[in-house]
């Protein structure tokens, strides 16, 4: 359990971004992951009356605070419009509803953790994080850097127009995946982001043009054998890397088919 | 530091630790139904509700939830009362650590969803874990409450 010394509900940004430059300081987001960690925080930044805690959408994309729960990605009727329900799907067995009204966007994000769905589903979207000091960033790029002490405020996603697929393997609901996979048709690129591998969420796109001529059994599974073999795996408890190889061809064959709306055989 | 917030719909403050969690706080005010099982966030034992929300008491700190309403199982018997009983004649309970928890879920999922089906129930219910049971007497105890509203 990590030891809190000081609790300060942050009046602004900037109180909250001038706090959190000492080392010992944390910004909180759902609590669960840095609860679960040992040592001391000298000040937790809670920043809950900043209005960080909505989504708002246009018709151009979706502003999403960082202190937005899981289950409000969950249950937004915008955001599982444009994802034809895969946002929900992305988040939907991560333990429990008790556990995803608590877990924020902006902590699964910010954590960069190897295991988030969260950051999977994210990465198949048009997703820029605002951050307090360093402006808009890709996530693509985010995802890469080492944590610093900025803030993050918000997801920003573009509405393009798409097709998205999630999948992911676990061994049993509510445990945490042994491979995630999120695939994307935006605006006839198509990409596969492979997550839990068991480092972070990567992408894939298409540059040997494998669907170009659109999905069928034989491309899919083309595609499936060529992104498989490019997504470095590892082994935990959870599974070994070749079986992570071999389920990356498996969710990306299967994804594919839902994608391209042909049947599979299984 | 003092905290104030609603409990059970009466207004109370307390004077804690700032590294004080929810749970804690909860049984000092002398809420024993909320109760630790995992402490990993994973089992459900400890849920109550925050502005009517679920969410895990052990995962969340006392001084998080200043300003805030929290209802826990002391808070709802009335509302339990309508299908406990219906759970407890499928014998679902065996060890019954695990019950208020459920009962608390149980009491958010017939807020939101009103008249679930099977895998609504199962969904919602899937963050709180049964040792003893296969939950099937569980999901027939509420299938039989939903079934006995209907007649």
């Amino acid at each position: 359990m990590v030891n809190i010394h000081n609790y300060v509900r942050a009046e602004s940004l900037e109180q909250a971004y001038q706090l959190n430059q000492n080392r010992r300081s944390r910004i909180l987001g759902g609590m669960l992951w840095l609860k679960l960690g040992s040592g001391t925080i000298h000040t937790a930044i809670d920043l809950q009356d900043l209005g960080l805690d909505a989504i708002e959408e246009t018709q151009d994309g979706f502003s999403i605070g960082a202190m937005v729960t899981l289950r409000q990605l969950e249950q937004h009727p915008g955001l599982n419009e444009y994802t034809q329900g895969a946002m929900a799907r992305s988040v939907k067995d991560i333990v429990g509803v008790q556990f995803r009204n608590l877990a924020t966007v902006g902590g699964s994000i910010w954590g960069r953790f190897g295991f988030s769905d969260v950051l999977t589903q994210f990465l198949a979207m048009d997703t820029q994080v605002e951050l307090y000091q360093g402006g808009r960033v890709p996530l693509e790029e985010f995802a890469r850097r080492k944590p610093d002490r900025d803030l993050l405020l918000r997801l920003h996603v573009k509405k393009i127009p798409g097709r998205f697929h999630y999948g992911a393997m676990r061994i049993q609901r509510t445990d945490f995946p042994v491979l995630t996979c999120a695939l994307a048709c935006l605006d006839g690129e198509y990409r596969a982001v492979l997550g839990a591998r068991p480092g972070r969420a990567m992408v894939l796109r298409d540059p040997e043009g494998l669907l170009t001529g659109g999905i069928d059994q034989d491309s899919a599974r083309a595609y499936a054998a060529w992104a498989a073999e490019r997504v470095p795996t590892g082994s935990n408890l959870r599974g070994s890397a070749l079986y992570r190889t071999h389920l990356a061809k498996v969710l990306i064959g299967r994804g594919l088919a839902e994608l391209g709306g042909i049947t599979h055989g299984n | 530091m003092e905290i104030k917030l609603k409990l059970n719909g009466r207004a109370v403050t307390g004077y804690i630790d700032p590294g004080m969690l929810l749970i804690d706080f909860l049984r000092e005010k002398g809420c024993h139904s909320v109760k630790r099982g995992c402490e990993t966030a994973n089992c459900g034992l400890c849920t109550v509700l925050m502005d009517g929300k679920p969410i895990l008491s052990c995962s969340m700190l006392a001084a998080r939830a200043a300003g805030h309403s929290v209802q826990t199982l002391e808070g709802l018997q009335e509302e339990a009362a309508d299908f406990v009983g219906f759970i407890a004649d499928q014998g679902a309970d065996q060890c019954g650590f695990c019950n208020p928890g459920f009962v608390m879920n149980t009491i958010a999922l017939l807020r939101e969803i009103p008249d679930p089906t099977d895998d609504e129930i199962r969904a919602y219910l899937a963050g709180n874990l049964c040792r003893c049971s296969g939950y099937d007497g569980q999901l027939r105890g509420i299938r039989a409450y939903l079934d006995s509203r209907k007649k």
